[in-house]
Parts: structure tokens; sequence; C-alpha cells
């Protein structure tokens, strides 16, 4: 039990820093500790019924956004040669006060449902939902293409953190098809990047605005 | 036999992506397209058995959506074909600006289209909401490179779009999933995994508020991915950049497969007797796609746009009719059957057009019925079939979800008026571009060719389709839309 409310605190932490962080480099290392993080929450959460299935996708978890993802990311950072700036539509300071505030919205939020008794923690939903609300708050306010996938990777791992919290009720081949769908995902979006760098010499999505009505 | 359907794409697919010679590699797209075609067709005969505890079976809706599906890729696929051909190895100016680009090499977007095909596939058998959702997010995946197939800015743009927007929409139907698994619980409280049978059967247990937070993050995740307004923005771009036979896929076969996904949650609703709840948010997202897309048809420049808010716009038809019930949602079956027909036809049309004039400005293309007598004779049916004037489909389809809505009486008149003043606004939108493109005389830079058979011949065999279906709905084909339009309704 405590084991999972250090790894929550920890996921908040990691979101309010990605809220305030000016830094590329940093932003990918923190998303990639947070999903290391989020990787053990199985495990701990329910080791009194440790089992093949739990490792065998805390393991996938932790080698895809631990290890592949950031990798492949500082590839993409690498080939494009972008500054190490992250050029936000919205200044830190204000991105880390809505942070704060997304968080208390979030937890009134789940005061209000009624929380099933499978949930392995009372902070777990509130949490998670943060872990959403910051992610699409990053894909909104940040230019660059790179940052939108950094955002893409938070929402993604708050909606995994509820998933982990119901774990009993899903299933092996689910979770593995919908880590197999994010890698993907983060995959086609890194080639998709490269062509972006490729094309218009840099990897903001500001410019992107010629297709409209 | 569920199994061969999913994986004979998906292993054709990594095939492609490995074989060295061209023409190889369209035998095995086709050929793959007819083998799929012809299991589909058996599945009518003899309906397989589900596998893997239920969470694969081929249900009513799932066979209507797969023949849908398997049919249209079998066209699309010959007329694919064709086109690689045309369009292999050559440098390319870009039509608007210019510029020179090339195309992604022709391996990629074949291996792709038929793994597109597996996730479609996929969507259409899946009984498992977890499963679902990972076929739906499939599509999306296995589509972005083929939008991506002329390398240009503009190309780019649109599938940056499309990743992004549907890659969140589709991570809050995820979230979806979990909520759903928050809310089975049988009578003893138990949790149950969220397959669909179990869920019908246990409908009555489900928790109500986990359940209703559930329905709206899917609304918001699957109705991204169908094009619902106000949640259509990338359709418009996604559809006007991609090559033409990919629009016509995205057009009719993708936006159906998140369609099957919202049906599947509106089973769920009926099942516990909830279903006024999702009425109001099908009636809703179909009036606001209606309005939005009418007021972008109006005055749009460029023709394959135009045929895009044209999706969103029946899309909004298709949600409106299932939100009138029972007698609606027969006829919203009916009208995805008849749109996928027409809409596929309009972008292979579109896609001639296109490499005829080189020009995507509809004021720019002139005298289609003199340069190309067929295809402008193709492209006019297609502005009356899409526009629901008889004979064809679409009118009879129209005409039902509008006799729903009159039948239900005093409030729903509002609705059935917005839903005749919008068609009618479309109708005129739809008419100055279409009538203008195919009458007058071409301009001389028009290049002089015949078009190729298979350029005519997918396009011609839809349009046939959609006139035999305004003429008599099979017998066949109305008892299996009766059978699955009493699962969405409810009690009148």
């Amino acid at each position: 039990m405590i084991f999972t409310k250090l790894i929550l605190v920890l996921l908040v932490l990691t979101n309010l820093k990605l809220l305030g962080s000016s830094r590329v480099g940093s932003s990918i290392r923190v998303v990639a500790a947070q999903g290391i993080a989020l990787g053990l929450l199985p495990v701990l959460g329910h080791a009194h019924e440790l089992s093949i299935r739990f490792g065998l996708l805390a393991a996938g978890t932790i080698a895809i956004k631990g290890i592949v993802f950031p990798w492949f990311l500082f590839r993409a950072v690498r080939e494009a040669e972008v500054t190490r700036e992250i050029e936000p539509y919205v200044g830190y300071v204000a991105s880390l006060i809505s942070g704060v505030a997304i968080l208390a919205v979030s937890f009134w939020m789940c005061m209000r449902l009624p929380m099933p008794a499978s949930l392995a923690s009372s902070w777990l939903a509130p949490i998670a939902i943060f872990s959403i609300f910051a992610g699409l708050f990053l894909i909104i306010s940040r230019k660059r293409a790179l940052s939108q996938v950094l955002g893409f990777l938070v929402l993604e791992n708050g909606v995994y953190t509820f998933g982990v919290g119901l774990a009993p009720q899903s299933s092996l081949l689910v979770e593995a098809g919908v880590l197999l769908d994010v890698f993907v995902a983060v995959f086609v979006m890194g080639i998709t990047m490269f062509h972006i760098n490729r094309e218009f010499d840099h990897i903001n999505t500001e410019q992107m605005s010629q297709l409209k009505d | 036999m569920i199994f061969a359907l999913v994986l004979l794409p998906a292993l054709a697919g990594l095939l492609a992506f490995a074989l060295p010679k061209p023409a190889l590699r369209r035998g095995v797209l086709i050929g793959t397209a007819i083998i799929h075609a012809a299991l589909t067709a058996i599945c009518w005969k003899f309906s397989p058995a589900p596998t893997l505890n239920e969470w694969l079976a081929l249900d009513a809706a799932g066979l209507l959506f797969l023949s849908i599906t398997s049919g249209l890729f079998l066209l699309a696929s010959i007329y694919a074909a064709g086109y690689l051909s045309q369009e292999a190895n050559r440098k390319f100016t870009d039509i608007e600006e210019g510029l020179l680009f090339d195309n992604a090499p022709e391996a990629v977007f074949i291996g792709c289209l038929l793994l597109f095909l597996s996730a479609m596939t996929l969507v259409t058998v899946s009984q498992h909401f977890g499963l679902l959702w990972v076929a739906i997010e499939g599509t999306t995946l296995a589509s972005a490179p083929l939008i991506y197939f002329h390398r240009h800015h503009r190309s780019l743009e649109a599938t940056w779009k499309y990743l992004l927007i549907c890659s969140v929409g589709i991570a809050l139907a995820l979230l979806a999933n979990f909520f759903l698994g928050v809310a089975a619980v049988n009578s003893s409280g138990e949790n149950f995994p969220i397959v669909l049978p179990a869920l019908l059967v246990h409908a009555h247990d489900l928790q109500t508020p986990w359940l209703k937070a559930a329905c709206i993050l899917f609304f918001v995740g699957y109705g991204t991915k169908m094009g619902l307004a106000p949640l259509h923005t990338w359709l418009p771009d996604a559809h006007s950049e991609a090559p033409s036979v990919i629009s016509a896929l995205l057009s009719g076969a993708v936006l159906n497969c998140a369609f099957l996904g919202l049906l599947r949650v509106q089973q769920i609703f009926v099942g516990a007797g909830m279903e006024q709840f999702t009425r109001d948010i099908w009636i809703a997202l179909g009036v606001a796609s209606l309005v939005i897309s009418a007021i972008f048809i109006i005055g749009q420049t460029d023709y394959k746009r135009l045929l895009a808010y044209s999706s969103v716009e029946n899309m909004g038809i298709l949600a409106l009719g299932i939100g009138l019930g029972a007698a609606g949602a027969f006829g919203a079956l009916l009208h995805a059957i008849n749109h996928s027909l027409v809409k596929a036809m309009l972008f292979l049309l579109a896609g001639n057009i296109l490499a005829r004039y080189q020009t995507k400005n509809i004021s720019n293309v002139r005298g289609l019925l003199n340069a190309t007598p067929v295809t402008g004779a193709l492209w006019l049916a297609g502005f009356l079939a899409i526009t629901g004037t008889p004979p064809f489909g679409p009118f009879l389809s129209k005409f039902t979800i509008l006799k729903a809505a009159l039948d239900l009486g005093h409030g729903y008149v509002v609705i059935a008026t917005i839903f005749l003043a919008t068609l009618g606004i479309i109708f005129v939108g739809m008419a100055t571009a279409f009538l203008g493109m195919a009458q007058g005389e071409p301009e001389k830079v028009t290049i002089a060719t015949n078009d190729s058979k298979w350029q005519i011949a997918p396009p011609l065999v839809l349009g046939a389709m959609v006139l035999w279906l305004g003429i008599n709905v099979p017998e066949p084909l109305a008892n299996l839309l009766k059978q699955i339009a009493s699962t969405l309704g409810g009690a009148q």
C-alpha cells in the first residue's frame, strides 16, 4: 500500500516537473522515469498475488516506456538537431499553476464518484485523472511536435494508471494489445516527426496551419 | 474462420513489406482482397463459431460491417493496383504550389493497406471491448502512413493532425473501457470481463454512474474517429490530402468501424433499459454534424474537402437515425451501407478527375461530361445519390429516418425540420459544385486520354449497387438489418 502511494506521489511530482520544465532532454528523462514507476505499480501494488502475468506486464512496460521510448525520442532530438528549448504557448509558471489547479479539480471530482472497492488506493483515480488532464494540457500548450508526443505519453500513462488499479479485471491479451498500440503509435509519430523536421526544417507545429476552411 | 479473416490480411501485409517485385505485391493485394471477400460471403451462409472465450464472434452487426468493409476493400484494391502502376517511380510537381515531391515506397503503401484491412476486420469481430479498442486504434495507426503517401508538407500536416487527434480521442476511449470494467458487476457484486454477451446478460446490474461516465468518454473517443461534429476537425484535412483511394476507404470503411464501436455501447444501454440517456447524445451529435457540415459545404472550393464534409453530414444522419429508436436505427444502418457505397464511388471518381485536371479546385474543373463522359456521368449520378434523390438508395434510407422522426410525434418535429432544412441547404451547395464541374467546355490543358478500365470499373460497380439498393433491398439484408435494429432501438 505504501509503495502504491509512493509511486502515485511520484507521478504527481513528475507531471508538475514536466509542466514547469524548459528542457527537451530532461522532459524525455522525466517521462521515462514516470514509465518505469508505472511499470512497477502492478508489481508492488498487488504484491500479495504476484504472478507471471504481472511480471510480464511490468517487464514489457518498463522496457518500452523506460528504455525504448526515451532512446527513440533522444534519437529524434539528435537527428532533428533542434534547440533544447521547449517553446511553450503558455509560460512555465502559468503551466505550473494550472497544473496545481487541475490536481485540485481532479481530487474534487473523484470525491463525488462512488469508488469501487477493487481500486488499489483512494488516490489512484484522482491522480490518474490529473495525469490525463496534464497530458492534454501539454499537448495544447506546447509548440513542438516532440512535446506533443510527450504530452500524449503522459495522457496515456494516466489512463494506464487507472487501468492498473483495476488490474484483476482486465486480461493479459488486452493489456499486451494496448501496450503494442501505444508502442506503434509513438513509433509512427516519431517517424512523422522525422519527416516534419525534413519538410519544415524544424519540428514546430505552429506553421502547420495551411489546411483549414 | 474468424482467425483466418483477421490473420490472412495481416500476414499478407507483412509479406508485402518484404516482396521485391511491384507486380507481385499488387498480386498479393488483389489476391488477399478476393479471398477475404470470398470468406466474408461464406459467413453469410455458415455463421462461424465464436472463438477465444467468445471474445471473437461474428454477430449480425459485425457481419453487416464486415461485408461493407470487405466489399469496398476489394474494389478499392483493384483501383489501387491500377493507381500504383501509374504513380510508380515518378517525381511529381505539386499541383498547388509547384514544388517537387515523391511518393512513399509502394511496399509500405500495400503493406499498410493490408494491415489496415486486418485491423478493420478485427473491429467487426471483436466482442470484447478492450480488443475492440485495440483494433480501432490499430486502424488509425495503419492508415496514418497511407495518408502520407504523397510526401509533401500538406499531407504531412494532415497526417500529424489525424494521428494526434485520433490517438488522444482514442486514449479517452481506453479510459472508458476501464470505467466500463468498473461498472461491470453481476448481481452478487463480482466483476466480470467486459464481453458484450456477458454485459447484456447482467445489463440491469451494471453500476449506473460509471456506465454513464464510460458512455460519455466512448462518445468523445469513438466519436472523434467517426467524425461527428464538433470532433470532426481531422477529417476534412485527412480526406483531402490522402490519395483518393485511401479517402474512399477512410470514408466508407473506417468511419463505419468507429460507428460500430458506438453501436456496441448503444446495445449495452438498450439492454440496461437506459437508452433514453444515449438517444439524447446521438441526436445532439447528429444535429451538430448536420448543421456544421451544411455551413462548410456552402461555398466550399475544394471538391475533395466538399466530399469530406459530406461524410461528416452523413455520419450525422447515422447518429440521428440511431437516436430515433428502432425504426430510425433501421434507416441508419441502411444509410451506412448506402453512404459507404456512394462516398467510396465519389472519392474514386474524384481521383480520376484529379488525375486528369490536376487541380482540386472546383472552379477550375469544367466540362467533365465532354472531357470524360463515363466519369462525368457517374459523378452526376453520385451527386444525385448522395443528396438523396430517388431512385438511389440514400433516398430510401433518409426517408426512413425522416419518417421515424415524424412518427415519434411532437418534440421530434423540430428535429425533422432541422434534418430537412440542412439536407436542402446541402443539396443546393453540392448542386452548385457538381453541376458546374460537369457542364461547360473543358479547358485545353486537360490531358486527352481515356480513363482506363481500373479507373472506371470500381466506381461503376459501386454506382450500380446503390441504384439496386434504392430499387429493392434484398430480403436477407433487410432481415439482417431488422435483427440489428431491434438490438439498438429498444421498446418504442
